[in-house]
């Protein structure tokens, strides 16, 4: 017991992953669900200790092969990262419970364990990328989870070979962020010799003002950048999520960008927080909330236009990024937080909406669009409840986490930029109503084209998807735990600029 | 036809290739385990290796055919490898935490800190020179295959 404690910041990336390895070794589809499902949940028990541990610490520092950090690869849990790690571990907790019916409809059986191991493979990758302290062990995860989730996407293949095409374009843009990323760091590896993140931010001050750093920076983050897909970069996203196998869209909305929107907040706070005051980073400041509004309107407006219901909640993802991202990079402390608490809620929101539209497409064995869903909600009454409630948290009505996010969000614009950024901010959520009023006409309003196929409630799945409905209106009354811990994150990135 | 295969049976049916090929096969990976196994000492370790000794099998893939070449490692063995690379690689590490160090910190695993230095270091190159090499072969058996099934098709 004691040894798993003292263990636990590098047990949660290292039990999916070595458990991936004996999941592709089982030949048996059930078996090899069994295995993910109690693997995820031993993840998440890990992450559930680390945030316990957390409570009495500020920082759990963790040394690879016992080398001292600047030399060695640390592991580093401290307010931030907790964040990202348990909501990484426990939305695939509930996305693997949910995963095996869709998987065993849209991918042939024999590859269905080669299907979980790389399942578990994203999962490992995604927990490394929010743990590790180390810039070039953060490539190396990235490199982890982006490569396993093309290969997810391209599972799809069985359904539409579209799939195809839409895993090469992630895999071909993916790898060129990932390059950015890794110039960027060689850039600051050139000039600092260090690649440990909290000594990169102790020496970068120090070279005074220096084109290589800005260099460095850019790459960095323009690298990083196209991994979160934000606004202009986000062209693979779409028909990334709209192709995968049902239940890899659920995992990847609901945490793949996270992980590299906190890593975003890693970079420009953590590393580069010491030197915000020698360079101008005003003008990027602003730029990036451009940036954010661009997405918040783009998003909204291709999902308004949009007919295939998987793309369209894509689209919306899109504009749920610029809300995140514009609330981290007001740079203030309580718009870090509401940056952080919608990654909390956007997660829950996502994974309930992709869930349940999965759901409801389920029988129908094609892509759905929107109108082939026409009138599918009355005959699914307790999957298309949980899509009301997720789809108003979506569009932030009171009583749901969406709207816990929107006022902590719109009250620091407010604070920070004044009335005109919160007048975008409350039209770009009125704009989404029209997305989810379509969706939900359609799917409730609209008569019955599919009376002739047998389409009932699938039973396996109301565990997962009432739970994630759950937590959406209890984080909505009570939003106590993600606003706290929101908070404390923020002001603990927040130091290396005040310093 | 001699095989099903239905691959270049010219290069197939040649003597000098064929004798070659099976003259060079071990050489290649005899080069493969030294470079292997003074990975910790001068240039080479598990990727360097396990690409050379990939490179004999596949060599021998393509003198033989591609049946030959499954006869000789089959698929599923060849996957089982390359899972048991990684695998190793892991259970080195998590050696070590059982033994109340952190991750793949091998002082621990000899009686001095060197020797546990040295002993880690050529366990978890082994593991990585056999996903490499197996992974190597499977890539090449997958383009190979792929070929394959069409024209069969």
């Amino acid at each position: 017991m004691d040894i798993i404690l003292k263990n636990l910041p590098i047990l949660v990336v290292i039990t999916p992953l070595m458990m991936s390895l004996v999941v592709a070794l089982s030949s048996n589809y059930i078996t090899s669900w069994i295995i993910s499902c109690l693997t995820t949940f031993v993840t998440f028990c890990f992450s559930l200790g680390l945030f316990f541990e957390l409570q009495n610490v500020n920082l759990i520092s963790y040394h690879l092969g016992n080398w001292i950090p600047p030399f060695g690869i640390e592991y580093v849990i401290d307010k931030v990262s907790i964040i990202p790690i348990l909501i990484i571990s426990s939305i695939s907790f509930i996305a693997t419970i949910f995963s095996i019916k869709f998987m065993m409809n849209e991918i042939s059986l024999n590859l269905i364990p080669k299907t979980y191991c790389l399942w578990l493979l994203a999962i490992a990758g995604l927990m490394g990328l929010v743990t590790t302290a180390d810039v070039f062990n953060l490539f190396v995860f990235l490199e982890i989870s982006s490569l396993s989730s093309v290969a997810l996407v391209a599972m799809g293949n069985k359904m539409d070979k579209k799939a195809l095409t839409a895993a090469y374009n992630y895999l071909i843009i993916g790898a060129i962020g990932a390059t950015f990323y890794v110039i960027g760091v060689g850039l600051l590896y050139s000039i600092t010799g260090t690649l440990n993140m909290s000594d990169l931010a102790d020496k970068l001050p120090m070279l005074g003002i220096n084109k290589v750093v800005i260099a460095g920076f850019g790459f960095m983050i323009a690298g990083i950048m196209i991994k979160a897909a934000i606004f202009p970069l986000h062209i693979w996203l779409p028909s990334a999520y709209a192709f995968a196998p049902s239940s890899v869209s659920v995992l990847l909305a609901a945490t793949a960008t996270k992980a590299s929107i906190y890593i975003i907040a890693r970079i420009s706070y953590t590393i580069f927080g010491g030197t915000f005051e020698l360079y101008a980073i005003d003008d990027l400041r602003f730029f990036i909330i451009l940036l954010s509004i661009l997405a918040m309107f783009a998003g909204t407006i291709m999902a308004i236009y949009e007919k295939d219901i998987k793309r369209l909640l894509a689209h919306s993802s899109v504009a749920q990024i610029g809300y995140i991202l514009l609330g981290i990079s007001l740079a203030t402390s309580s718009g870090v937080a509401s940056g952080f608490i919608h990654l909390v809620n956007h997660a829950l929101i996502k994974g309930g909406l992709f869930m349940s539209v999965v759901a409801m497409g389920y029988y129908l064995q094609k892509r759905v669009t929107i109108y082939s869903l026409s009138g599918i909600g009355k005959k699914m009454p307790i999957t298309f409840f949980s899509f009301i409630i997720c789809g108003l948290s979506l569009a932030g009505l009171p009583l749901t986490a969406g709207f816990i996010s929107k006022l902590y969000l719109v009250k620091a614009a407010y604070d920070s930029e004044g009335v005109w950024l919160c007048f975008l901010i409350l039209l770009s959520s009125a704009l989404s109503l029209i997305y989810l009023w379509k969706m939900i006409e359609a799917l409730w309003f609209n008569p019955d084209d599919n009376k002739d196929k047998k389409v009932k409630e699938i039973p396996e799945i109301y565990i997962p998807l009432v739970l994630i409905a759950f937590l959406n209106i209890y984080f909505g009354i009570d939003a106590t735990i993600v606003t706290e811990s929101s908070f404390s994150a923020a002001e603990s990135l927040l130091k290396g600029i005040n310093q | 036809m001699k095989n099903n295969d239905n691959e270049n049976l010219e290069t197939q049916e040649n003597p000098i290739l064929r004798i070659s090929a099976k003259i060079l096969f071990t050489p290649i990976i005899l080069f493969g385990l030294y470079v292997q196994f003074h990975g910790d000492f001068g240039p080479g370790g598990g990727f360097q290796a396990g690409v050379i000794i990939a490179s004999a099998f596949i060599l021998y893939s393509l003198i033989f055919g591609l049946r030959k070449g499954h006869e000789l490692l089959p698929p599923k063995f060849n996957f089982f490898l390359l899972v048991m690379g990684a695998f190793i690689y892991g259970f080195v590490g998590l050696t070590t935490v059982l033994m109340g160090e952190p991750y793949l910190s091998y002082n621990v695993l000899g009686s001095t800190k060197q020797s546990g230095q040295h002993i880690g270091i050529l366990l978890v190159e082994f593991g990585v020179g056999l996903t490499v090499s197996n992974v190597m072969i499977a890539l090449f058996n997958a383009f190979a295959g792929f070929n394959f099934k069409k024209i069969k098709k």
